[in-house]
């Protein structure tokens, strides 16, 4: 056994205490302690982005972070970013896409999105490849996940106009 | 209305989208430990004494397993091969753990069980092994060399299969040839990369002496058929069940493995669940992959550049064992005639044993690299002949009035290959007037002026999908009047719960949502093959539509009792059966299944069958053949060696379609995989055969900024050889990508007069050519 420490962190809008092995990367964390399993792992060596959830708002590599890194931060994960009910718009833009296959990198890539769209209120769609540059999908060529978030874009720009 | 043919929102989706998806690696069963393994860090060597004391004192340690503690017959037994191919020599497949000999990095060595992963990999890093490395067979080129070290060291040499394939007299066709091209290439896939890695969960119940393996597994039946054969147990004490939600497969999850045994047994000896998930790095040393090819190539055409014969040799890298037999040289060696008439065709295969981990089939399984050997030899007929590579083409494809066409070539079971339908010319000039072929050299003109290079490239294929014998599906109407279908075809992703459920939604005419797949089970279908060769559409689809019809049938006979009614005046709608017109008039699922199910001691009357509930084996009598035809367009920055695809085009016919847009989900990620084939993806060994591309920064796949947006044409030629028309699309995508692009490449770069004999087109492997092209134009 390795040493503990308690932290006390936000996930999904609720406060979480918890005494953690201070080696513990944060996605063991989410998915083994807090069964918190919409988060994936693909690589642990931070480049294909399954891992990706929302640390205080900025999307990061739950791979690459230790638990005890995430003390004092609000994280949100896949779960936290889906309606009880039904889907929230950008993963309906998804659905309707064909934005997904196996859906393993999906909650990165919705995470990676919901970054990049809050900052970007009409990105290209060179923009929005860039931005899922960091996300390796192997079953749809992206062309599927490209086009949803196109779809948000013009959805939520016609809704504001 | 119809289901089938609709692009209806896929079942799949919403619990993916939203986290609630159920993958291996998800699943936490009570007092379960977690297993790490220890591999072998040498590529060759003889394997001594492995000490475990200090990995079992470490608290929270449960057992380390070697060779020795491996329940019988596992410790004199290698694992079970299932496709045997009598040219085969030497028949080597995998112990369950390595015994005496290592014969690649990354092979098993030890199976640490432990509280949790970390103490797992903690320990597995204290287990001693002595090992004795031995001389590397580290090239299938090299590896034929006289003296050459051998991968095996009871071995004389390092031939796994060596044997011709030929049909027609390719003598004459050399003899009386207006031109003859030689060429050789070099051919380099790397594996499939699924983002999950493998995973299996194992669980003992000693009560009814049976053992659970749940694995993401394309093929659970396969798993199961051979853990009872060499356990020697009833197929009823091992069930495999793939879960629901797997992250890719294309291919090598379509294999068993040392670690699924390992956690079996471990279980087996602990009594407690044993979960092992591969990481990263053992996902590229020890999941098969397809590696390299050497062909030496010679084609022999008439003066208007029709073929009249191909005759060569491939060597193929077989690894250390043959978990999969020969298959992929061997479909490599048979996808050579592709479209067109070849008149006649003789191909040595050598199969090579070398100290890297095994090939086996990874999406398009030996094909693309064959349609990549083909197209460039058709583009090198173009060039010698001086015609347009498209017109080149379009002199020796196979027309749609000759099919049925016999290739000539025999197929793996004995049987003669024969395309059943498709019309390639038709194919091709959708693609080419999609891709605006015909105004490209302008395009090409324009950009040269610029001091930009561009070129086109094409690629042409058949693939044969829809595979035999069987998948069977299970269809039954519950007593809730739920629907629900059962099938061992595990999915990875391709959407095979949604196709099923548009299939028997439309039988038995509810909503596809209405419908509950649950695939992968071996305790829900009794017999399986397995997701691979693109073939679960043209096989289980058929069976789905067989056993609801015959569930419809049940449900109109029972009705009819019911509703007093004639079987010919019933109709059905939204789960109920109803006299024609009269739709209140009727019974509703639920109510007749619960009728159907009886009571005791109540007989059924006479012609009601008991239950609602069919299962179906259709069987094809041989493969379908889709077929398509790619355009790529390329420009090539000539002083990096960088390749951007500017444009990428797709003919794709694989009959008649059951989800129009899962068929272009299909097509554009097997153009993805074959953009990394083309331009990115190498698993490189050392001259020791060391790994060196152990992670995705090291091994590239392709990444959004890479993959161009694709356009896809699509036709429909239903097939003769099943009810649903339908062929296989899960490999089109990739199989003539590599040849397109590396066309395309060279197109580009005509003006030095490079030749790509090489994939994946890299750019050193470029900027050589380019170096080498002016250093000739300079002498």
């Amino acid at each position: 056994m390795g040493e503990r420490r308690e932290i006390q962190l936000t996930v999904n809008g609720e406060a979480v205490s918890r005494e953690v092995e201070v080696r513990w990367t944060l996605v063991d964390f989410l998915r083994h302690e807090l069964m918190l399993t919409g988060t994936h792992v693909g690589c642990e060596h931070g480049v294909c982005g399954a891992c990706t959830v929302l640390l205080d708002g900025r999307s990061a590599r739950s791979c690459l972070t230790l638990a005890v890194q995430a003390d004092g931060c609000d994280v949100t994960t896949i779960e936290g970013l889906s309606p009880k009910e039904g889907l929230s718009p950008l993963q309906q833009a998804f659905a309707d896409h064909h934005g997904l296959q196996c859906g393993y990198c999906t909650p990165g890539v919705l995470c990676t999105l919901t970054e990049f769209l809050e900052t970007n209120a009409d990105p290209s769609e060179e923009e929005i490849r860039i931005a899922l540059s960091g996300n390796l999908c192997r079953c749809t060529g992206y062309q599927g996940m490209v086009d949803a978030a196109l779809a948000y874009v013009a959805a939520r720009k016609s809704q504001l106009a | 209305m119809s289901w089938v043919g609709s692009s209806v929102p896929r079942v799949e989706d919403p619990a993916l989208l939203s986290g609630r998806g159920k993958f291996i690696d998800d699943f936490h069963l009570p007092d379960m430990l977690h297993a790490a393994v220890v591999r072998s860090p040498y590529a060759h060597a003889k394997v001594g004494k492995i000490d475990c004391a200090e990995a079992l004192a470490m608290p929270g340690v449960h057992a380390v397993l070697t060779q020795d503690d491996l329940p019988q017959p596992f410790r004199d037994q290698r694992l079970l091969l299932l496709v045997p191919n009598p040219a085969i020599r030497h028949p080597i497949t995998y112990f369950a753990l390595a015994k005496d000999e290592v014969c690649f990095a990354g092979e098993a060595v030890a199976f640490v069980v432990a509280d949790d992963r970390y103490i797992a990999e903690d320990a597995a890093e204290r287990v001693i092994v002595d090992y004795e490395p031995l001389p590397v067979s580290a090239d299938c080129k090299a590896a034929l060399e006289p003296g050459a070290a051998t991968a095996h060291a009871d071995r004389d040499d390092n031939i796994a299969a060596d044997f011709p394939m030929t049909y027609g007299d390719v003598e004459d066709a050399f003899a009386g040839a207006a031109h003859v091209v030689k060429e050789s290439f070099f051919t380099h896939r790397g594996g499939g990369h699924a983002m999950e890695c493998r995973g299996v969960v194992a669980a003992d119940d000693p009560v009814t002496d049976s053992m659970t393996l749940w694995s993401n597994t394309q093929a659970p039946h396969m798993l199961r058929n051979v853990y009872a054969r060499m356990m020697g147990v009833s197929e009823t004490q091992i069930r495999v069940i793939a879960p629901p939600d797997v992250g890719g497969g294309f291919g090598p999850k379509g294999m068993y493995y040392q670690e699924q045994f390992c956690a079996a047994a471990a279980a087996r000896q602990l009594g407690r669940p044993v979960k092992w998930t591969e990481d990263r790095r053992e996902n590229f040393i020890a999941t098969y992959q397809e590696r390299d090819q050497y062909w030496d190539m010679e084609v022999a055409v008439d003066g208007d550049g029709k073929l009249r014969g191909i005759r060569g040799r491939l060597i193929h890298d077989s690894g250390a064992y043959l978990p999969w037999g020969i298959i992929t040289p061997f479909i490599s060696s048979t996808t050579i005639p592709g479209p067109y008439v070849l008149p006649a065709y003789h191909i040595n295969l050598v199969a090579v044993f070398t100290n890297k981990v095994a090939t086996t089939p990874v999406r398009g399984a030996g094909r693309p690299q064959a349609a990549f050997v083909m197209e460039r030899l058709m583009d090198r007929v173009a060039q010698e002949l001086g015609i347009d590579p498209a017109e080149v083409r379009r002199r020796n494809f196979i027309q749609p009035e000759q099919m049925p066409y016999p290739v000539g070539l025999v197929f793996r079971d004995g049987s003669p290959v024969v395309y059943d339908s498709g019309d390639y010319p038709v194919c091709q000039a959708k693609s080419l007037a999609l891709a605006n072929y015909e105004s490209f050299r302008e395009r090409q003109a324009a950009a040269r002026k610029d001091g930009r290079y561009i070129g086109i490239g094409l690629g042409s294929y058949v693939e044969g999908t829809g595979l035999g014998p069987f998948e069977g599906v299970n269809v039954k109407v519950e007593m809730s009047g739920k629907v629900a279908v059962q099938t061992g075809a595990a999915p990875q992703g391709q959407g095979h719960q949604t196709m099923l459920a548009q299939i028997v939604a439309d039988r038995l005419s509810v909503k596809p949502e209405d419908v509950s797949v649950t695939p992968g089970d071996t305790a829900g279908v009794g017999i399986g093959i397995g997701t691979f060769a693109s073939r679960i559409t043209a096989n289980a689809g058929p069976s789905a539509q067989m056993a609801a019809n015959t569930v419809r049938e049940k449900l109109v006979k029972a009705a009819a009792h019911l509703l007093e009614a004639a079987e010919e005046d019933l109709d059905l709608a939204d789960g109920k059966v109803f006299v024609k017109g009269v739709p209140d008039h009727g019974k509703s699922f639920a109510e007749i299944a619960t009728f159907t199910n009886g009571m005791p001691g109540f007989a059924l009357p006479g012609g009601v069958i008991p239950g609602l509930e069919e299962t179906s084996y259709f069987t094809p009598e041989r493969s379908t053949y889709a077929n398509g035809a790619h355009v790529a367009e390329v420009e090539v920055d000539i002083e990096t060696g960088d390749v951007k695809i500017l444009r990428y085009t797709t003919a794709h016919d694989c009959g008649s379609m059951i989800n129009p847009k899962m068929v272009e989900g299909q097509v554009m990620g097997g153009i993805a995989h074959g953009v990394g084939n083309a331009l990115y993806e190498w698993m490189h060994y050392d001259e020791d055969a060391q790994p060196q591309t152990v992670n995705f920064g090291e091994y590239l796949v392709p990444m959004a900024t890479d993959v161009p947006r694709a356009q896809q044409v699509h036709m429909e030629t239903p097939t003769p050889l099943n009810p649903l028309g339908v062929k296989g699309a899960g490999e089109g995508g990739t199989i003539p990508a590599l040849a397109a692009i590396a066309g395309a490449i060279e197109d580009a770069l005509a003006p030095f007069g490079v030749r790509v004999t090489q994939c994946p087109v890299t750019p050193p492997y470029l900027l050589s050519l380019l170096d080498a092209a002016r250093k000739e134009a300079k002498s």
